[in-house]
């Protein structure tokens, strides 16, 4: 691009407020990575939800639980390929501060139904084999050090034990990752139900809710109903949708972080298009004279255009790159920190965002100026100068 | 006589003035010759600056026919215009006109951006344009850190870099004190003794005018060549 040079050197015509704007859109760029992430750490079961899968709650609410012998006849509905349950564990490891998601669950059933979770065979089998065993995921195992063949103990805040203790120990047999991508997805420890459901003091043979994933040529919404169907009336009423629904609703309970987010972000870059477009119209203004040389000297009115353009978008690029470039390391960082409890991550459609959004804002910012720069007429802009 | 290089026939360009119509230059119809050096004389506003700019395809007449070299630029469009400027005329203001942006070597490159020449070819170009005004040793100064006369030398030097036949100068001198004026005539001379440009120049100064062949003079609309002395 043999006009680079030009337009490099119009960028920089005063440091000092080409500088200011560049740093409210690093800024605005900053706070779109920040938040992005964030956004994602309010919806992570969103992220790795799976729309062949359905989730069975207590339609009271899903804190209520479910009996286990409900298994059998949800198995048993047409459409149903694979079932199996999950109830939420809320454990900490020694500090409480040291908080992530445990769930006892029926390994086999359990794997049939996450086909994304990677876990050697061997590890697999050692873990269905020994009862106090548990597996971790990677991120998890990361964290805190963890190795296969350690001992660790989770604290319970929720299921005592049968004989009044709160600390439950657990082997680990083995560590698994995930074929989806992004934080979050392999940040919780999975261990054995029958240990749990024996050893714990209240709830036995009761479940949280159920997992199960459907025929691929069944229409998801009739399993559903069949399924809530079969325990109308009964002491224990279902309710079963998406497990994107469901993630969606879970994710609610924050408040619409979603809608938050998008509306700071709104504010921001609305801002930024303010301030961009008033450096680029200055600019503009100002070399009304140098605009009409270049035009003495043949360029034409569209290569005229161009150039201005393109000093918004290179404003826009510069500041942009820097933004996402520093919140790309902040997020990172702050993830090695606390990623277990608040799993940020920057998804590769927030980079795509950023950067339709560099692209909109520096045509937005500059079209004016570009418009007014290319319909100038030379004799005129020769006379005023 | 030489073949003319530029022929203006019948010209007349009008201008709107609020509800006043002003008629700057009245069927017009001049040859310039090429390789000639002509200084255009008259009164301010009696349309030198109309004539220049009719000449150099900045300004289109609104009656009569425009041609230069094999170019009738009376009926070309804008964009052709542009085109045609690129390779085929030089222009020399009175204030210069560099982009303060770009140092001296940068601004005698800028015409070359519009050609096909590399970086390389165009750096090249542009240090013998600077050579040929005498500025080699300014090359990667600012205009800023100039003095008028160096400017307006940096400014020939923009002109002439892409070799055109036609060099046009809106009193080049008028911003410049006497000396120095009389370099940047000298080197014009230069520029059309030794290398064969077509100058047509606007003065208000009778001794810049002196350096020319030629002088037309305008006024009312209407010109002719002065006679000589
Ligand atoms: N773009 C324009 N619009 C309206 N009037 C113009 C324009 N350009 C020049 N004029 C008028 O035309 C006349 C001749 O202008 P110009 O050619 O610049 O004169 P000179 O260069 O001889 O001083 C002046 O009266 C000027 O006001
Ligand atoms: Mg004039």
């Amino acid at each position: 691009m043999k006009y680079f040079g030009l337009i490099w050197s119009n960028a920089w015509r005063k440091k000092i407020r080409t500088s200011l704007t560049i740093l409210s859109v690093f800024v605005a760029f900053l706070l779109f990575a920040l938040l992005s992430a964030v956004g994602y750490a309010f919806g992570v079961g969103a992220n790795f939800a799976d729309a062949e899968r359905l989730i069975v709650i207590n339609k009271i609410t899903l804190i209520n639980p479910l009996p286990i012998a409900y298994q059998n006849r949800i198995a048993a509905t047409p459409g149903v390929r694979s079932v199996t349950h999950n109830t939420w564990f809320g454990g900490y490891y020694q500090d409480e501060r040291n908080q992530f998601a445990q769930f006892p669950v029926d390994p086999e059933e359990y794997f049939s139904v996450y086909s994304e979770l990677v876990l050697p065979d061997e590890q697999f089998e050692a873990w269905r084999k020994n009862r106090t065993g548990a597996i971790v995921g990677q991120a998890l195992a990361d964290q805190y050090g963890w190795e296969v063949g350690d001992r660790i103990p989770i604290q319970a805040t929720i299921w005592t034990k049968a004989d009044g203790g709160r600390s439950w120990e657990f082997d680990i047999e083995g560590i698994f990752s995930s074929k989806t991508a992004g934080a979050g997805a392999t940040t919780f420890m999975l261990f054995q139900y029958d240990y749990f459901d024996e050893a714990r003091a209240f709830g036995n043979g009761t479940i949280g809710w159920y997992v199960l994933r459907v025929d691929p040529d069944a229409d998801p919404v009739q399993v559903a109903d069949a399924i809530d169907q079969q325990f109308a009336n009964s002491a224990n009423e279902t309710e079963t949708s998406t497990e994107e629904a469901f993630a969606a609703s879970f994710a609610k309970q924050y408040g619409d972080i979603g809608l938050i987010v998008r509306l700071i972000l709104a504010a921001v870059f609305f801002t930024l298009l303010l301030v961009a477009g008033n450096t680029m119209s200055q600019s503009v203004r100002e070399r009304i004279s140098e605009l009409a040389v270049l035009k003495t000297l043949g360029f034409t009115d569209m290569s005229v255009l161009w150039t201005v353009l393109a000093e918004a978008l290179l404003i826009l690029a510069i500041g942009a790159i820097l933004g996402l470039g520093v919140g790309w390391l902040a997020v990172e960082g702050l993830n090695s920190q606390f990623g277990t409890q608040v799993p940020l991550y920057l998804t590769p459609m927030a980079f795509v965002t950023a950067f339709v959004i560099m692209v909109v804002a520096g045509i937005l910012s500059g079209i004016m100026p570009a418009l007014q720069a290319m319909r100038l007429t030379i004799t005129d802009a020769l006379a005023r100068g | 006589m030489s073949k003319p290089l530029a022929k203006l026939q019948g010209v007349s360009r009008v201008y709107q003035k609020g509800k006043e119509r002003v008629e700057v230059l009245h069927d017009i119809d001049v040859e310039i010759p090429e390789g000639d050096f002509i200084a255009i004389m008259g009164p301010s506003g009696s349309g030198k600056t109309t004539l220049l700019n009719l000449l150099g395809g900045l300004d289109k007449p609104d009656a009569g026919t425009v041609v230069v070299g094999d170019a009738e630029l009376s009926s070309m469009s804008n964009s052709q215009l542009s085109h045609w400027r690129a390779t085929h005329v030089g222009f020399i203001f009175q204030f210069y006109n560099l982009l303060p942006v770009l140092t001296a070597q940068k601004n005698v490159e800028l015409p070359l951006l519009l050609t096909r020449f590399s970086s390389k070819e165009r750096a090249e170009r542009a240090a013998i344009a600077l050579d040929i005004v005498g500025l080699a040793d300014r090359a990667k100064h600012y205009p800023r850190e100039l003095s008028g006369g160096q400017e307006q030398r940096v400014a020939i030097a923009r002109a002439i870099v892409s070799d055109p036949t036609l060099l046009l100068c809106d009193e080049p001198t008028g911003d410049l004190d006497r000396e120095t004026a009389d370099e940047i005539l000298k080197l014009l001379q230069i520029l059309n003794k030794e290398h064969g440009k077509t100058i047509v120049m606007v003065t208000h100064d009778a001794q810049a005018a002196e350096y020319a062949n030629r002088t037309l003079l305008v006024d009312k609309g209407k010109l002719g060549f002065k006679a000589a002395a």
